[in-house]
């Protein structure tokens, strides 16, 4: 099948586009991204399907129709697509609404663990536990020795 | 057996009940579960006997091979006896141990019989899948047990180094069984013993199995953690880790000797391991003060003598090999349940404080100075009997056998040592110390360890019984010889003579090491506690440094990482060895680059814009381009709902952005704009160049050819994309639809602030109904400035019309372009111009519904068409064709998925009205609560 040079700018342009905007940190522009996205994907979609009449029988020919299969890919697509914009543009305005913008965060926890890591801190530097155990250890070098004062629970 | 296991199981469960009720005398009817598992292997013991195992099989996922096969044959009958013997021993024991006001009895009790048939399961399990379940539970029990005191940080540390280093093995030996199972085609060790790869293959299999073996008994490098779990309470350790758990290793050792002794790596790894271990072991035990470590690190080196009598691999090591598992739990659990009376008569188990014991509490030391001979290996104990079997059997080997001899015989001498030093620090008394008070030891409390101790006597006097009783195992192996019996007196053997002289030994070391106080340490350069913390430590800190430098928290950050792979992968693979097509054409009809013109404008400067309006609209008008693209391509269906969703989505932007900011908040800086831009574009390249190599490269043809004839003669339809989304590919829809049940949810949650405003019709009852119900068509309601009169009324009569043209839609959707989505996004714009015309009042008055209701009938509608069919007898979702005379309409031609299409139509229609709802009539009753509330403060 001979690809449509067309098809594929445009598709290539769109994704671009879209991509430019996903990356973005306005949660608007991030939506208005996918929407773009979305349209080029139909798009990449419908290049696999060969053009012609619309495929209804009785008013073309089935050897000149479209290719349906695609088309009813891209249909369910387009109407998803919606369902998302929607989901997206409520987060949007629920983030206006607490935080007065709509830009997305960084995780305030995934930023601690950075924090750790770039002045070497927490588990595994200094508090190594064995050794320098928290119980007596007049009876043996064996850090182990320091478990037996638990030994009778109950 | 599988009944005993569940007996357990059950036991565990009303355990905590019991404790409850009868307080610490319920573990004597605990007890009976591994009590009913003892007196059940005993009455099997002639059949095992006389070498007929006991097979119990239960199919559970035969596709996967997987079965409940239990197998017990003479070596799982002794372990079976032990498990249950023993453990319902220390349970009874344990009734006396603690007290009634102790907390976490019942957990104690429902943990403890747990384990108990988990070990049952292990010993008894032919199908090594299954064993390996029993092993890793009983890790996980005992784990639960070392930590039983969880508010000490002592106690934790162990559990969880125990934890750690049992499953690490686990899992290696999982890796290893997999791989014998995998070749010979079964799990179940009986069909692989016989079926056994070759090579290296079966070699690393070995290696594998025996790191879960060795780390499972704790041994060398893997000891350490043996001592630790000390840290529970005396009956634990009487128990798991003397009697059974331990056991498990030199358990799976045993079973797999006869099989696997010839292996290159088996009997290398279980020598030197062993050998090791024992003399670490016996060392440390020689050094301590604590009777119950010093106990636990003899368990530790008995444990290394077990894996090299057994790891031998020959008839008479073997016979030696299991005689020696049943001395070692008989004498060490009953001298840990003396160290545990010690203790709590006397209130300390040091022994530099204990004194004079053996005055004070003769039958105590009766009891525990008969588990020591044995443990000593003194006649007419069982110890004695199996050290000579042993010594026996190493005399008569090659080179390699009077090393090891060697090995034992100098372990033989710390073991005597040690247990000298035992019964000394126990029950002797000191010079220098004063005699210890202690309280009378009760006799329910001392006939436990007792009847351990005398059992242990009993195997010693009746060796030939037990050596009837244990020799099929042995005889697993082939040999020449007629093989040695067990026996108590063989006459004046050389292994009788090297006995005396490693019980002199010991003693003289013992007397030696007390004189001179030797505290002479015997170290490896590494020890392998600290290389264990090393690691925890390291994989601690790995774990910060990974996610610091990965997980960075920033949702952009994330998606250009992905993206660039997507650009460097798939990309590169496109550069280097993609078919490129060499055979195109520009366009289909030149009106379509005109489309695309419009389109690639819209969409460049839509990512340039500044202004969140500015982008809406170009972004619409790249939808609008995308649409006359599809109606170029002849797809009418497309463009319909293409040209629908855009109005909709316009529609949706124009009711958020109305309550944001103009412009976009946060001006782009330049140069991270400029990545984002390259970023975009190098995906946008490399996407355009997969469309035009996949779309160049395909060859087959279409399978959607047969669509037409099959759109006619099954669909009942002419509109062959109708018919697919209906019929053909209608589980996709039916997806779909689901999806769009829950985006609509989610929007609702979103904006509807508190649960109970979740009724997406809150105000009909109030002033929406109320006004709109009286008999004024065509007058207004509730007008307020913001709207305007004329664009109301006009709307009010147009609205009928274009929801009947959208009932048209759908129904004429099976032969011509329309369709439940279509249908349904019509319906939906006919609601948005009513609601803004005249806001919600007008809406509620359009739709008095709520719109989950909707949704939840569309859904009802779309999910019942399928079960329908599949009620009549055909598949989900099959259609019928239905022609029938109607009086007035005349011939009518019914397919049964239209009901299908209603029940999407019902769902979109439900989603744009909901969508009316939450980010229209929502958001305006919260902006009017703001500015009055606003209004009312300025008032103050």
């Amino acid at each position: 099948m001979s690809p449509n040079l067309t098809y594929v700018i445009v598709v290539g342009v769109l994704v671009a586009a879209g991509v430019t905007l996903l990356l973005e940190r306005s949660l608007t522009r991030v939506l208005m991204g996918v929407i773009l996205l979305g349209n080029g994907a139909n798009l990449l979609l419908l290049t696999g399907g060969r053009a012609g009449g619309p495929p209804i029988v009785g008013t073309t020919a089935p050897e000149e129709m479209s290719d349906p299969l695609p088309q009813a890919m891209i249909l369910t697509a387009i109407v998803i697509t919606l369902g998302m914009t929607a989901f997206l543009l409520a987060l949007a305005y629920r983030s206006w609404h607490l935080n007065g913008h709509d830009e997305v965060q960084d995780d305030v926890e995934d930023r601690r663990i950075m924090d750790l890591a770039i002045r070497d801190e927490g588990p595994g530097t200094a508090d190594i536990e064995g050794g320098t155990g928290d119980d007596d250890e007049s009876t043996d070098a064996r850090p182990v020795a320091n478990v037996v004062e638990a030994g009778r629970a109950g | 057996m599988l009944a005993l296991v569940a007996v357990h199981a059950l036991t565990a469960v009303i355990a905590p009940a019991l404790v409850r009720l009868w307080g610490r005398n319920a573990l004597y009817l605990v007890a009976l579960a591994p009590g009913a598992t003892l007196v059940w292997a005993l009455t099997q013991t002639a059949g095992v006997r006389d070498g007929e195992p006991v097979v119990e099989t239960v199919t559970w996922v035969p596709q996967l091979g997987l079965g409940l096969a239990l197998r017990m044959g003479t070596l799982s009958w002794l372990m079976v006896a032990l498990v249950g013997g023993v453990g319902a021993l220390v349970l009874a024991y344990s009734a006396r141990y603690f007290r009634n006001d102790d907390p976490g009895l019942g957990r104690f009790a429902a943990v403890f019989v747990a384990f108990a048939g988990a070990m049952l399961g292990l010993v008894v399990s032919d199908d090594l899948l299954l064993l390996y379940v029993f092993w890793e539970l009983t890790t996980v029990f005992s784990y639960l047990l070392i930590g039983s005191d969880p508010a000490k940080r002592a106690s934790r540390r162990a559990a969880m180094q125990a934890l750690l280093v049992t499953t690490l093995g686990g899992l290696a030996m999982l890796a290893g069984f997999v791989m014998l199972g995998q070749h010979a085609g079964s799990y179940r060790w009986s069909e692989i013993a016989g079926n056994l790869p070759g090579g290296g293959y079966l070699a690393v299999a070995v290696v594998l199995i025996l790191l879960g073996a060795l780390s499972k008994s704790a041994i060398f490098p893997f000891s350490f953690w043996l001592p630790g779990a000390m840290a529970a309470p005396t009956p634990v350790s009487a128990y798991l880790h003397a009697a059974a758990m331990v056991k498990g290793g030199v358990f799976l050792v045993a079973l797999m000797g006869p099989a696997l002794a010839e292996v290159t790596p088996w009997r290398p790894v279980l020598l030197i391991a062993g050998l090791i271990t024992m003399f670490l072991g016996g060392w440390a035990a020689l050094r301590q003060v604590d009777l119950k470590l010093l106990l636990a690190y003899g368990t530790v080196s008995q444990l290394g003598l077990l894996m090299v009598i057994l790891g031998g691999g020959t008839r008479d090591t073997a016979l030696a090999g299991v005689a020696m598992v049943l001395a070692h739990a008989l004498f060490k659990a009953t001298l840990f349940l003396t160290v545990g009376l010690i203790d709590h008569a006397a209130g300390t188990r040091d022994l530099r404080e204990l004194s004079g014991l053996g005055r004070r509490a003769p039958a105590l030391a009766v009891v525990a100075g008969l588990a020591a001979a044995s443990m000593a290996g003194l006649p007419p104990m069982a110890g004695f009997v199996a050290k000579e079997a042993a010594v026996e059997a190493l005399l008569h080997g090659g080179g390699a056998d009077l090393v090891v001899l060697v090995g034992v015989l100098l372990g033989s001498v710390l073991t005597v040592a040690y247990t000298l030093r035992f019964l000394w620090g126990a029950f002797a008394g000191k010079p220098d110390v004063p005699a210890t008070e202690m309280a009378p030891v009760s006799w329910p409390f001392l006939a436990p360890a007792a009847v351990l101790a005398l059992a242990g006597a009993a195997a010693g006097l009746f060796a030939p019984a037990v050596d009837r009783l244990l020799a099929p195992y042995a005889d697993l192996y082939s040999s020449a010889d007629p093989g040695y019996h067990l026996a108590l007196w063989h006459g004046l053997t050389p292994a009788l003579g090297l006995s005396v002289l490693a019980v002199a030994g010991g003693a003289g070391l013992f007397h030696l090491m007390r004189r001179e106080r030797v505290r002479a340490t015997l170290r490896l350069p590494f020890d392998s506690a600290t290389v264990y913390t090393r690691v925890i430590g390291a994989v601690d800190r790995l774990a910060v440094e990974l996610t610091g430098a990965t997980q960075r928290g920033s949702l952009p950050f994330y998606l250009g990482v992905i993206l660039v792979v997507l650009v460097l992968l798939p990309g590169g693979a496109l550069l280097i060895g993609a078919p490129w097509p060499q055979r195109f054409h520009v366009w289909d009809t030149p009106l379509q680059a005109v489309a695309a013109a419009v389109v690639i404008v819209a969409a460049v400067l839509a990512a340039r814009a500044l202004r969140r309006l500015t982008a809406m609209i170009l972004v619409g008008v790249a939808g609008y381009g995308t649409a006359l693209l599809f109606v170029l391509h002849g797809a009418p269906d497309l463009a319909l709902t293409q040209f629908l969703v855009e109005t909709v989505t316009i529609v949706m932007f124009v009711l958020v952005l109305r309550r944001l900011p103009a412009k976009f908040s946060e001006r782009p800086i330049r140069s991270s704009r400029r990545g984002r831009v390259a970023i975009g574009v190098a995906v946008g390249a490399v996407t355009a160049g997969m469309a035009y190599v996949a779309t160049g490269a395909r060859q087959a043809i279409p399978i959607s050819v047969g669509f037409p004839d099959e759109a006619v003669s099954y669909g009942g339809g002419k509109n062959v994309v109708n018919v697919t989304l209906v019929d053909i590919r209608a589980w996709d829809t039916m997806g779909e639809i689901a999806v769009l049940v829950v985006a609509a949810t989610g929007v609702a949650s979103l904006i509807f602030r508190r649960a109970g405003d979740l009724h997406r019709r809150a105000d009909i009852p109030g002033d929406g109904r109320a006004e709109y119900n009286r008999p004024r068509w065509l007058t207004t309601g509730a007008t307020t400035r913001a709207q305007s009169v004329i664009l109301q009324v006009v709307t009010r009569l147009i609205f009928h019309a274009i929801v009947i043209f959208s009932i048209y839609l759908l129904f004429s959707g099976h032969n011509a372009p329309g369709g439940g989505f279509a249908a349904g996004l019509v319906a939906g714009l006919a609601l948005a111009v009513r609601y803004l015309a005249g806001g919600r009042t007008e809406l509620n008055g359009a739709a008095p519904v709520d719109a989950g209701v909707v949704l939840g009938a569309g859904l009802f509608v779309a999910v019942g068409t399928g079960v329908g069919a599949m009620l009549l007898g055909g598949e989900f979702l099959q259609s019928a064709l239905l022609d029938f005379h109607l009086p007035v309409l005349g011939h009518v031609h019914f397919v049964t998925s239209v009901f299908f299409d209603v029940g999407v139509y019902l769902i979109v229609v439900g989603l744009v009205l909901d969508i009316l709802r939450s980010l229209g009539a929502e958001m305006d009753r919260q902006s009017e609560t703001e500015s009055a509330e606003i209004r009312e403060r300025e008032l103050v």
